[in-house]
């Protein structure tokens, strides 16, 4: 059994998530380069196995609340008794401390931030983004089942289209210390910045808060709607609903314009797909630019105004 | 109620960060360090917890350049006590410091809440949170925005996505790997740090134990490969701005 992969199956209302399906893609390769056999753990409704046909196998318990505590106590002890090579994590605010605190029940490493993964002569490399995207990490892990938590994003999605076997598994549960209590939904009444054409995102480059309005000024202009990265957010500058990336909303419109972000990798995963990204920032070196399709090296508050003139006087001769 | 939280400095990565002759190091001959974002935000859930039900901050945090400085600042935020490890070995994974940081942890107990950063810019196997909890059999949950306390339990607030969160009970104690703190970090004037200093001590305890071997091999660090980049608009702010709405109107985005 020690070749074989496993990608734990992450489900979200009901549904497996698309960074699951993706896993699986990833964890195919892995596991063919290992000689191993592909299993998804679903830990929770098992009419769910139907969607993970791209594994050959789902391993299901039934009995599992969806807190941290208690898909880590199961996944540790199916990873003990069955000793899969490696196992998957996606690495997303949902799985992660279930992955982290199962890694550290087994004693393994929990490898994170992983874009992808590969044997190399038997040992299994992950390239891992660190430092904020700044620079990456290749990083071998030699501790059987070891735990590797996985961006999204990192392989297009497997379809489901053959039916796997389903495996019925028992696992005993600590008492749950942890308990799910109930969602809270975004604030209704904020512009919904998903639905937007023209989106100006704002990051620590923003500076503070008054100048915000340089941003409003020019999604005014073009008729779209502020949003930001994660810091921006955490100092109360914009309400939770505008955030951008891993926390927050994934957007796509068909023009985002990105005014000091430097390109977290949390926050590109929610914007990658954007019809076209312009940034404007004053460090040549930020990732973002490996991200984006235009780019201004320049200072914002310089650029901004004058961009914001022009953007009238063109609209105005329209 | 009794709060410990555990800090991190890791690299300002508004600077460049260069990597060292051996290819798998970061250059820390010009590296500055500030506190780890995450932590901070720990920090202040901390102090915004003991304003609301009174008790006592504790902060523990590895010896490292600067960490005296973060330190005092956090006392003058209001933490009441610092404790530093000191000679723990060099170039430590976060899990061999995770659990050095968790036998010294063991040792400052009681508590009712352990708060740390959910992870770390420099975690490459595995996150703080989790590896204390397990050290210490406390229950554990990560990405938390907020928390409340109600006697033997609190209310703990998750992020997933899309800006819907979750609502967990959490038995104390507990360890918690804090995302953002209620509001943000507080500003605290240098005059107050420098105050701090000349009355308060930070109290110094030496690494226990051993942190064991790391279980990872970083083979390389590098920056990425870039597969593409941006056009840029060269010029003055002026000329790139103009440069920027020439294309805007050719791709019919006005």
């Amino acid at each position: 059994m020690a070749t074989n992969i496993w990608v734990l199956a992450e489900t979200w209302r009901g549904q497996v998530t698309e960074t699951t399906l993706e896993l699986l893609t990833l964890g195919r390769e892995v596991a063919g380069q290992c000689g191993g056999k592909l299993e998804a753990v679903l830990l929770g409704d098992k009419s769910l196995a139907a969607s993970l046909g791209a594994a050959d196998n789902v391993l299901c318990a039934d009995n599992v609340e969806p807190t941290p505590e208690a898909v880590a106590a199961a996944l540790a002890q199916l990873v003990k008794e069955r000793q899969p090579q490696a196992v998957l994590v996606p690495w997303t605010n949902l799985s992660m401390d279930a992955g982290a605190l199962a890694a550290a029940q087994l004693n393994v490493p929990f490898v994170n931030g992983c874009k992808d993964l590969k044997a190399d002569a038997g040992t299994l490399v992950a390239q891992c983004v660190v430092y904020g995207g700044k620079l990456e990490a290749a990083v071998a892990a030699t501790t059987p089942s070891t735990l590797f938590g996985v961006l999204p994003g990192s392989r297009p999605a497997a379809s489901a289209s053959n039916a796997s076997s389903v495996t019925d598994v028992a696992v005993t549960l600590p008492e749950a210390k942890v308990k799910f209590t109930k969602y809270l939904e975004p604030e209704a009444g904020d512009v919904d910045i998903t639905q937007k054409d023209v989106l100006v995102a704002v990051g620590r480059g923003i500076q503070q808060q008054d100048n915000l309005e340089l941003a409003e000024g020019i999604a005014n202009v073009l008729g779209g709607a502020v949003c930001g990265s994660r810091p921006v957010i955490d100092q109360g500058w914009l309400p939770l609903s505008r955030q951008v990336g891993k926390s927050g909303m994934s957007v796509k419109p068909k023009l985002y314009l990105m005014l000091g972000i430097s390109g977290a990798p949390e926050h590109v995963e929610g914007m990658k797909n954007a019809g076209l990204i312009v940034v404007i920032n004053t460090d040549a070196n930020a990732p973002i630019f490996n991200v984006a399709h235009v780019g201004i090296n320049a200072d914002l508050f310089e650029v901004v105004p004058a961009l914001t003139e022009k953007l009238k006087a063109a609209k105005g001769g329209a | 109620m009794n709060i410990l939280v555990l800090l991190k400095m890791v690299p300002d990565v508004v600077e460049e960060l260069e990597v060292a002759g051996d290819g798998k190091s970061l250059d820390t001959s010009f590296l500055r360090t500030i506190i780890n974002e995450r932590d901070d935000h720990a920090l202040e859930q901390a102090i915004l917890l003991k304003e609301r039900h009174g008790g006592k901050v504790t902060v523990v945090a590895l010896d490292a350049p600067d960490i005296d400085d973060t330190l005092f600042a956090a006392m003058a935020k209001g933490a009441d006590r610092a404790v530093k490890i000191t000679d723990a070995p060099e170039g430590m994974t976060t899990q061999m410091a995770a659990k050095l940081c968790g036998q010294v942890i063991a040792g400052l107990l009681p508590a009712d809440l352990i708060l740390t950063g959910v992870q770390a810019l420099d975690d490459l196997d595995g996150l703080s949170a989790a590896l204390v909890a397990q050290q210490l059999n406390f229950p554990y949950i990560g990405v938390v925005t907020a928390v409340t306390a109600n006697g033997p339990t609190a209310t703990v607030i998750k992020e997933f996505a899309g800006g819907v969160r979750g609502e967990f009970a959490v038995t104390l104690p507990a360890v918690l790997g804090v995302q953002a703190a209620e509001k943000p970090p507080r500003y605290v004037p240098v005059a107050k740090v420098r105050a701090v200093m000349k009355t308060n001590k930070i109290e110094t305890v030496a690494a226990p134990g051993e942190a064991g071997a790391a279980q990872i091999e970083v083979r390389q660090l590098a920056k990425p490969v870039v597969s593409s980049h941006a056009e840029m608009l060269e010029g003055s702010p002026e000329e790139a701005a103009g440069k920027l709405v020439e294309l805007l109107a050719q791709r019919g985005l006005l």
